[in-house]
């Protein structure tokens, strides 16, 4: 006799402040989670990048060598190397253990606001202002890029990597997704000015933040509007929206301070995480477990779950 | 378990050693002979035993150097061989006197294996049995060699050997030591004994006993009678070969062989006898071409020559040719083609050729004579040796103009018919066939004419040459050609954005807000991502693009956006009353200051100029920064989308206001009356899509910062400093949505973000940040605009949900409305700069 599906829990929310780390570099300009989850970057303004372990909350290793603001930086899959963008137009690729930098790619005409590995992480992805997003090889020694996406008319303000899709929002309102299986781009037009996209975890939609303080929900193959979660405020700044982990909410940083969240399926807000009271600049939310990052200012605080290690 | 089992040869042993495999003892054939060898020859016969007992505990560094670049013992050292290495070979006891043979037999089936190893198949070099330096510390004579005390004492080495040496030794044995073998013969012998004059020694046959001479492969028979097969003793199996070699004494490489034809010898011719009076000195006569200046220079020249030359009067016979000679007997000339390139051109052309050509003239004149002089002797040096010359400056006289050559340079303008032919010469030459004399010259000439007038056109051409060169080296080439009327645009484009705008309005996201094109993945990218090509085939990357013609009339007969239809008629009426504000109305963020760009207006003008006004831009004033991507846009989205076919219908006859407007919109205070109705009309329902368009446009944004520039009113003395402040930093302006800004108090770039913010909610953080007193005066002033402006801030058509600092900035906005930006500009002028 089968016993009847366990009702799926309703999935907890990070809402618990766990830790809050003054990172020391001027204003964290990004945040995000490794791979696995267990570390933390964090992009200061005074140049540097750093390696956290957030949850104990000790600095593993500062990384030195952007000749400006860090803006976005992301981890390989094995773990073995970083790569980073920043105000000095360049993309550099560090090696985490010994924190060299590994190469160092020129060639954006303005500063990098946004960079992604490939799944193997054989490609850096970097979208700059210059309106262009580039594919450097970090196998071979060439310095100019493998590819130029010229297609946007303004500056790129958020690139993701799929295994066989780059999305990238651009601030000509438009979000350009590039299929290289297909060999195809698809361009959605949104109107306002991108400020960050993201693929659902299952791959089927692309959550996209624009200027006019919405977000919407695009199915991924057609286009369509599935959802649009709107109360926050993202008017002027560059923030992160994500996904939490078992796609359920929608989640943004706003310009007053807070967090919001929305259910993904009812567009209602859930929960408006108060952080601080100045702009939440960027966000990262945990791969598998309901823990979120958020920087603020100078610092970065970790969320968990209430009921931490509880029945829930 | 006792002791000894844990030993080193027990059944446990626990010390680690190394494996025979890594041990350095492994013991390669060549030392081992050498030494053997050595032994033989020491006045003790057992000491190499004491070697082979005493070996280092640790390899020499030489040894591990070597072994760690790759080497291994048994191996040679020095660069990889493309041939197989030979297996080892003892040398044959048999000394062969002149040339070694090539390899035959036995050998002969290994090389031939060798052959079909791949080429790229290297190996290593054979190793060599280093050279025994032994000094010679005694006084015998050179090479002495004392007697053998093996073959003294015990008559068979070999066992002897064998004895000392131990068990493995006896592989070796067998095939190589061949000094060792065992049929030698008892008795004492040795050089200390002496060969006796008569005796000979004689070869040693049992001493070449080895393995390797027996074939080791089943092969073909010999050719010929076959008689004795591969046991034919060796005199009849070589026989071939020294019939051969003996034509050829020396040594024949590896790999070659004899030719079997010889080398037909060069016939060699004597050189050609002088003539008694010759005198190895020339005299280069001096040219000068036939032109009006020169021309009695030339005929004393010519006369001084003892040549009639070019005098029309004196012409000998050889110097008719058979159109001149026709032109004597009365004949009229042939009608063929045009006899000048002059006559291809217009009427006009050639008067304006003619008034420049005599303007150049006298100037070339004096060119000329100048570079005459400098350039004769070495030109004529040239073309005295005609054939070389005119082979050498074929390259050069491609580079003139056919056209000003025709109309200044007429080096043969006393004969029409060869100053045609000289000319068509120079086409020809210009277009770079390497005919061009052969071509042009009369085929009626005869050889000797032709030779002649080839090498007049070459001088001609070359005096012409030295003197335009001098000219033409000032100037160079265009790098790239700008005026090239193509253009290349991607083929497919993002079609226009009103029907998308409107479809974001109705959230109708899906197929009309998507579009979707053909894009080429490089292979490379596809490779890394572990993606198939999807475009196996092509070699095209990114979107395919077409060539446009750049300069279309299209460009100009755009319909309309009418994102920029609402805003422009706001801005026009704006500036009606207060002039300066129209232009901040629509700016972005991304673009540089206002007031930056408005002392280039004219530049400003140009480039929209330039750019075919493509948009009636929603910015009238143009986005310095944003231009050049707008533009293409603009341009691409209407000539592409819509093609030709619609443009003159529709919307068609709108733009031109707008495009009028966007040019001269910066400049013109008085508007016509007539188009300001219809301002009004098209504001009046702006004011709704505005109020969508300001959400979802992209230009929202930019409106904001913009504002920020323009709402500081400037409007006394101390508060001067801002702006200038907020153009410094608006010069490195960003694109895109701004980083937040940073509240660290101890951040080290203040001037970062937080600045273009003041009038943002957060006035807080402006405290916090270690800026100046002075700075925070201007906060506090700052703030009082603000007040005042939210109580102005009641405008009916702004929605309530617009941001506060959008409203806040209109308004601020309308109150510096008052100030004409020139007032603005001047005053900004008057204010010293200050640091930040």
């Amino acid at each position: 006799m089968a016993f009847p599906e366990p009702r799926p829990q309703a999935p907890e929310l990070p809402q618990k402040l766990l830790k809050t780390l003054d990172c020391g570099q001027g204003a964290v300009r990004a945040v995000r989670f490794n791979v696995d989850g267990n570390y933390c970057l964090t992009c200061g303004s005074d140049k540097t990048l750093k390696l956290w372990n957030p949850l104990r909350g000790t600095l593993l290793r500062t990384y030195s060598g952007h000749g400006y603001e860090v803006l976005d930086a992301a981890s390989s899959i094995d773990n073995s190397s970083l790569c980073s963008g920043g105000g000095d137009k360049t993309v550099v690729l560090w090696d985490v253990a010994s924190g060299q930098v590994v190469r160092k790619f020129r060639g954006h005409a303005g500063k990098v606001n946004t960079v992604q590995f490939n799944e193997e992480a054989t490609v850096i992805l970097s979208g700059s202002i210059d309106s262009s997003i580039r594919c450097w090889d970090c196998r071979s020694r060439k310095p100019e890029p493998v590819q130029k996406l010229e297609e946007a008319r303004d500056g790129i303000s958020s690139v993701k990597v799929s295994d066989h899709e780059i999305l990238a929002g651009s601030v000509d309102g438009r979000v350009r997704r590039y299929d290289l299986r297909m060999g195809q781009l698809f361009s959605d037009y949104i109107g306002s000015p991108i400020t960050c996209t993201c693929f659902s975890r299952d791959g089927q939609c692309t959550l996209v933040s624009s200027l006019d303080s919405t977000l919407r929900l695009l199915d991924k193959d057609t286009g369509e509007l599935l959802g649009e979660y709107t109360g926050h405020k993202n008017q002027q700044y560059k923030l992160d929206c994500c996904l939490n982990e078992r796609d359920t909410h929608v989640i943004s940083c706003s310009e007053n301070g807070k967090v919001f969240f929305w259910d993904l399926v009812e567009g209602a807000l859930v929960l408006a995480l108060p952080v601080g009271s100045s702009v939440v600049q960027s966000l990262a939310y945990h791969p598998t477990e309901p823990c979120l990052l958020t920087a603020m200012g100078g610092s970065i605080q970790c969320w968990r779950e209430e009921k931490e290690g509880g029945a829930g | 378990m006792d002791e000894e089992d844990l030993s080193e040869f027990g059944i446990a042993p626990k010390a680690i050693v190394t494996t025979d495999d890594f041990a350095s003892k492994t013991k390669d054939r060549l030392q081992e002979k050498a030494r053997q060898l050595a032994a033989a020859a020491a006045p003790i016969p057992g000491a190499m035993l004491l070697d082979d007992l005493i070996t280092p505990a640790k390899l020499s560094v030489g040894f591990e150097l070597l072994r760690k670049m790759g080497w291994k013992e048994g191996q040679g050292v020095g660069p990889r061989v493309k041939r197989r290495p030979r297996r080892q070979k003892p040398d044959p006891g048999v000394k062969i006197y002149g040339c070694a043979l090539p390899p035959r037999g036995s050998e002969g089936s290994e090389d031939e294996d060798d052959d079909y190893l791949p080429d790229n198949v290297t190996f290593a070099p054979k190793d060599v049995t280093p050279v025994d330096f032994t000094p010679k510390d005694n006084v015998h004579g050179l090479a002495y060699k004392g007697l053998d005390p093996h073959q003294a004492l015990f008559g068979t080495p070999g066992e002897h050997l064998n004895f000392l040496g131990g068990g493995s030794e006896g592989a070796s044995n067998l095939l190589g030591n061949v000094g060792l073998s065992k049929g030698r013969k008892l008795g004492i012998s040795g050089q200390a004994f002496g060969v006796g004059a008569l005796e000979e020694e004689d070869d040693d046959i049992y001493a070449t006993e080895t393995l390797s001479k027996y074939d080791t492969v089943l092969k073909d028979e010999e050719p010929g009678d076959g008689l004795y097969g591969w046991t034919a003793p060796r005199q009849y199996r070589n026989q071939k070969e020294p019939e051969r070699d003996l034509r050829y004494i020396g040594k024949i490489l590896d790999g070659f062989s004899l030719a079997s034809k010889p080398l037909s010898s060069k016939k060699l011719y004597p050189p050609p006898q002088l003539p008694r009076d010759y005198r190895p000195v020339h005299y280069f006569r001096p040219v000068v071409p036939a032109t009006s200046e020169n021309s009695h220079l030339l005929q004393v020249l010519s006369e001084s020559s003892g040549k009639a030359g070019q005098d029309p009067g004196t012409y000998s016979r050889h110097q008719l040719n058979a159109s001149k000679r026709g032109q004597l007997l009365g004949e009229t000339p042939i009608q063929g083609s045009a006899t000048s390139v002059l006559e291809f051109l217009s009427q006009k052309d050639r008067e304006r050729i003619k008034e420049m050509k005599q303007v150049s003239d006298l100037k070339a004149a004096q060119a000329k004579a100048r570079s005459l002089a400098q350039n004769a002797a070495s030109s004529r040096l040239q073309s005295s040796t005609p054939d070389l010359g005119h082979c050498s400056q074929h390259p050069t006289l491609g580079s003139w103009s056919a056209a000003t050559r025709a109309s200044n340079f007429k080096p043969f303008a006393k004969d029409p018919e060869k100053q045609r032919r000289y000319e068509e010469f120079l086409a020809h030459m210009k277009e770079g066939q390497k005919d061009a004399l052969e071509r042009c010259l009369d085929p009626s000439m005869t050889e000797w004419e032709r030779g002649r007038e080839r090498e007049e056109f070459a001088r001609a051409a070359q005096l012409y040459v030295s003197s335009h060169v001098t000219l033409s080296s000032r100037f160079t080439h265009a790098k790239e050609e700008d005026d090239s009327d193509q253009v290349e645009v991607p083929r497919d484009q993002e079609n226009d954005i009103n029907d998308k705008q409107s479809a974001v309005k109705m959230k109708m996201f899906g197929k009309l807000t998507r579009d979707t094109f053909e894009w080429h993945p490089d292979k490379l990218l596809c490779k890394r991502f572990n993606v198939p090509d999807p475009y196996p085939g092509s070699t095209l990357v990114g979107l395919p693009r077409v060539k446009r013609d750049k300069y279309s009339v299209f460009n100009f007969l755009t319909l309309p956006e009418p994102t920029s239809l609402p805003t422009k008629p706001v801005s026009s009426e704006k500036g009606q009353q207060q002039h300066g504000s129209d232009k901040s109305r629509k700016l972005s963020r991304w673009d540089t200051s206002k007031l930056e760009r408005k002392e280039d207006s004219i530049s400003e003008f140009l480039s929209l100029a330039r750019s075919k006004v493509g948009p009636p831009k929603q910015e009238s004033s143009p986005l310095v920064n944003k231009e050049e991507e707008r533009v293409p846009e603009s341009l691409s989205d209407k000539t592409v989308d819509k093609g030709a076919a619609s443009q003159p219908e529709g919307e068609g006859s709108r733009p031109s206001m707008d495009l009028f407007k966007a040019i001269f919109a910066s400049s013109s205070d008085g508007k016509s009356s007539s188009s300001e109705e219809e301002q009004d009309d098209s504001e009046n329902d702006q004011e709704g899509t505005e109020e969508a368009n300001f959400q979802s446009s992209q230009e929202v944004a930019m409106v904001e910062s913009a504002v920020t520039h323009t709402a500081e009113p400037v409007p006394c003395e101390p508060a001067a400093p801002f702006p200038i402040q907020k153009i410094q930093i608006d010069e490195r302006e960003e694109f895109g949505p701004r980083l937040p800004p940073v509240f660290c108090p101890n951040t080290r770039q203040k001037l970062e973000t937080p600045q273009r913010e003041k009038h943002k909610k957060n006035k807080e953080k402006h405290k916090m940040k270690k800026e100046h007193r002075r700075k925070r005066e201007k906060k506090k002033k700052h703030k009082k605009h603000k007040h005042k402006s939210k109580q102005k801030n009641k405008k009916p058509e702004k929605s309530s949900s617009e941001s506060s600092d959008s409203s806040d900035s209109r308004s601020d906005e309308e109150e510096t409305a008052d100030l004409s930006p020139r007032e603005l500009l001047r005053r900004l002028k008057c204010f010293p700069l200050r640091k930040q």
